[in-house]
């Protein structure tokens, strides 16, 4: 019977169930592609930033010392280095999964056939490690240098069959020299010189167009140091900071052992660096700033944006809702007035509205959740150029928002529904 | 005992005493009409009697209890119960067709049962009108579901407000007639009207005016039919 009626009310009221059903729809959909987007959207703009390369550095300690003071740039004027030993140990810190990728680089001073001086930078290409765990993983520098355009030849490959005697000239290097994929160069560095062959030329767009790439040890042996490397360049996925962060950003020994067990916890990029000063020895790991300043404050931004939208579509929801399910109730008010006069209790004729809203509202919703996925897709290529991944959490929050914002807009209608008195209905005053 | 008695009720809505220290016994099994002017109380009597609405003052006794005291919730289950009521305006649902009408009533009671519906709506004469929906019915067709709605828990007392009020003549006839068939079974009837056609059919008829009761008279030929017509 409960169900019969169920169904003849929708059926009779099917144009404002219909209403009722659009507007949750749309607030389901905007709360859909905004949760969408915002759970997605972390790894999103990390993903965008990870473009930029590196957002941490790692030096040697003393390094860091006369870098800050003097400002001397690329030049290792401190002679000091960080051992190529240790690399592996990045990847066994706390948050080692966050860490995407990372390089070391060695840069040394070598001379060219002509006697021009050049940089030479030693570095992984694809590099195969061994992890003390066991692990098995590659790093290197391409993912660190995206925007590097390939004019010619390819990325090296270490472990492939040209092995270590290889080179990437930049382009305004090789315009210069007149080199070309395939030559010959010869490099003569402070303890050896070296014979190599260029697999590659790339369009870095800035003043590595005029360095040479070569495999970190080609550089070791030019320079005559084995097992040494200047700094090491890391891209880690963080969570924003917070004060939190930025406390112990400034000195980890300030913070409560709660606090300081959080931090620790927490991927901020201040913990990452205090955890990878932690595994390689007389380091000074720092974050590359403005990226990963300007990455929190977007990010922080543009959640904070999604939750106010999505708040006020639900707001809306719960607006169109409540005048809609009234009017409902306005319009069946002879009809709950009898159901009363034949003995139906408040709890019944409560729970067959709201049961009809609530029906109404898991139509809508669906509709509204497949829509909004469709319309986070549309946000995703819009504003990111990627698809936007569906989060399982999205579901039971939208299901558990459209619940919400349903109920409490059924209630101005359920009150007026308790208060309704037979007598004022039935006589037809 | 009497079925119903209401002992010095009042009915106050601000200085307005809709109804003004009313005495009144209702027998079990007695049909008895009420009448008046406009505005003299007697949908207020009827919410009174039907535990629809609390008098203000004095009690209402139905089957021995005072139902003027009882909590909303009571009241309803006093209506569902013991109640029949049948308005002027029908109040079908609209959505829902005669039978289903007659089973939501049972629904609310305790289990809708079809085939006891379809044996409600056969004693009304609408056995073959079970699936029309109200709209599909005519005013009397509709008074007549409503008498079948109002019969099917078996209530101790059946009160209709104005029942004829918006039918014909021969509509009239027809739910009058149903009365006369209930009064027989035993059923108690309080039945409001203005018309005295309806008023002279019953046992008994109470007069009310400003809220009080002016004039009692008892039919001395009872038979429960409208003299000018015969039913066969
Ligand atoms: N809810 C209310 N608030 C205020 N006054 C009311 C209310 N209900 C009824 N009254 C007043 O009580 C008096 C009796 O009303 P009632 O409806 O009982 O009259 P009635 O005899 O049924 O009239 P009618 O024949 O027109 O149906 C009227 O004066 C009416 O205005
Ligand atoms: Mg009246």
């Amino acid at each position: 019977m409960f169900i019969r009626m169920i169904a003849k009310a929708f059926i009779r009221q099917w144009k404002k169930m219909t209403m009722i059903a659009f507007t949750i729809a749309l607030g389901a959909s905007l709360a859909t592609a905004m949760l969408s987007v915002m759970m997605d959207v972390e790894d999103k703009v990390n993903q965008e930033l990870k473009a930029y390369g590196a957002n941490i550095t790692v030096v040697p300690k003393e390094a860091s010392v006369v870098n800050e003071l003097y400002d001397v740039g690329e030049e290792n004027v401190s002679g000091s280095y960080l051992s190529e030993d240790e690399l592996g140990k990045i990847k066994t810190i706390f948050w080692a999964f966050n860490i995407v990728d990372y390089t070391p680089f060695l840069n040394v001073e070598a001379k060219l056939n002509d006697g021009s001086p050049v940089t030479v930078s030693g570095t992984w290409f694809n590099h195969h490690m061994k992890l003390p765990t066991g692990e098995e993983l590659d790093a290197g520098i391409a993912s660190l240098r995206s925007w590097w355009e390939i004019k010619d030849g390819n990325w090296i490959d270490e472990q492939g069959k040209d092995k270590k005697d290889v080179a990437m000239i930049g382009r305004a290097l090789a315009e210069e020299e007149g080199i070309g994929v395939g030559d010959k160069i010869r490099l003569a560095g402070n303890r050896n010189s070296k014979q190599l062959t260029v697999a590659g030329i790339y369009d870095a767009g800035g003043e590595e167009d005029d360095q040479i790439f070569v495999t970190l040890d080609t550089a070791q042996a030019l320079g005559g140091l084995e097992g040494k490397v200047d700094s090491i360049e890391v891209s880690a996925l963080t969570t924003p900071d917070n004060d939190l962060a930025r406390k112990a950003a400034k000195d980890p020994g300030s913070l409560s052992v709660a606090q300081y067990e959080t931090w620790y916890c927490t991927a901020y990029v201040s913990s990452i660096c205090y955890q990878i000063e932690e595994v390689i020895t007389d380091s000074v790991a720092s974050p590359v700033r403005q990226v990963a300043d300007s990455e929190g404050q977007i990010l922080e931004k543009m959640k904070l944006l999604m939750i106010l939208i999505t708040f006020l579509a639900m707001i809306g929801a719960a607006l169109g809702i409540s005048n809609l399910v009234t009017a409902s109730v306005m319009e069946r008010s002879q009809e709950i007035g009898l159901m009363k006069a034949i003995g139906a209790h408040n709890p019944a004729i409560t729970g067959l509205v709201i049961t009809e809203i609530l029906c109404t509202a898991l139509i809508g919703g669906l509709i509204g959740f497949f829509a909004g996925q469709g319309f986070a897709q549309v946000i995703g290529h819009t504003v990111f150029g990627s698809a936007i991944s569906m989060r399982p959490m999205v579901i039971p929050l939208v299901a558990v928002l459209v619940t919400v914002v349903t109920l409490i807009g059924c209630i101005p209608a359920v009150r007026m529904l308790l208060n309704l008195r037979p007598t004022e209905v039935l006589h037809g005053r | 005992m009497s079925l119903l008695e209401l002992k010095n009720v009042s009915k106050i809505y601000g200085n307005l005493h809709a109804l003004d220290h009313i005495n009144l016994k209702v027998e079990k099994g007695e049909w008895l009409a009420i009448m008046g002017p406009s505005g003299s109380g007697k949908s207020t009597t009827m919410n009174i009697i039907g535990a629809l609405d609390k008098a203000s003052e004095g009690e209402v006794l139905l089957d021995g209890v005072d139902i003027a005291k009882k909590s909303a919730r009571e009241l309803t289950n006093i209506r569902r119960d013991k109640i029949g009521l049948i308005f002027q305006q029908f109040h079908l649902v609209s959505y829902l067709t005669a039978v289903e009408n007659v089973m939501l009533a049972q629904y609310y009671h305790s289990v809708p049962d079809e085939k006891e519906a379809m044996e409600a709506l056969e004693r009304v004469g609408l056995a073959d009108r079970a699936k029309h929906y109200p709209s599909q019915l005519s005013g009397g067709e509709q008074q007549r579901v409503c008498v079948a709605r109002a019969l099917i828990n078996y209530p101790e007392i059946i009160l209709a407000d104005e029942p004829t009020g918006n039918l014909d003549e021969a509509n009239e006839e027809i739910v009058v007639e149903l009365f006369r068939k209930l009064h027989e079974e035993g059923t108690t009837l309080v039945v409001v009207t203005h018309n005295p056609e309806v008023a002279e059919v019953a046992q008994r008829t109470v007069v009310l005016r400003n809220g009080k009761i002016d004039h009692e008279s008892i039919n001395e030929n009872f038979t429960g039919r409208i003299k000018h017509i015969t039913l066969q």
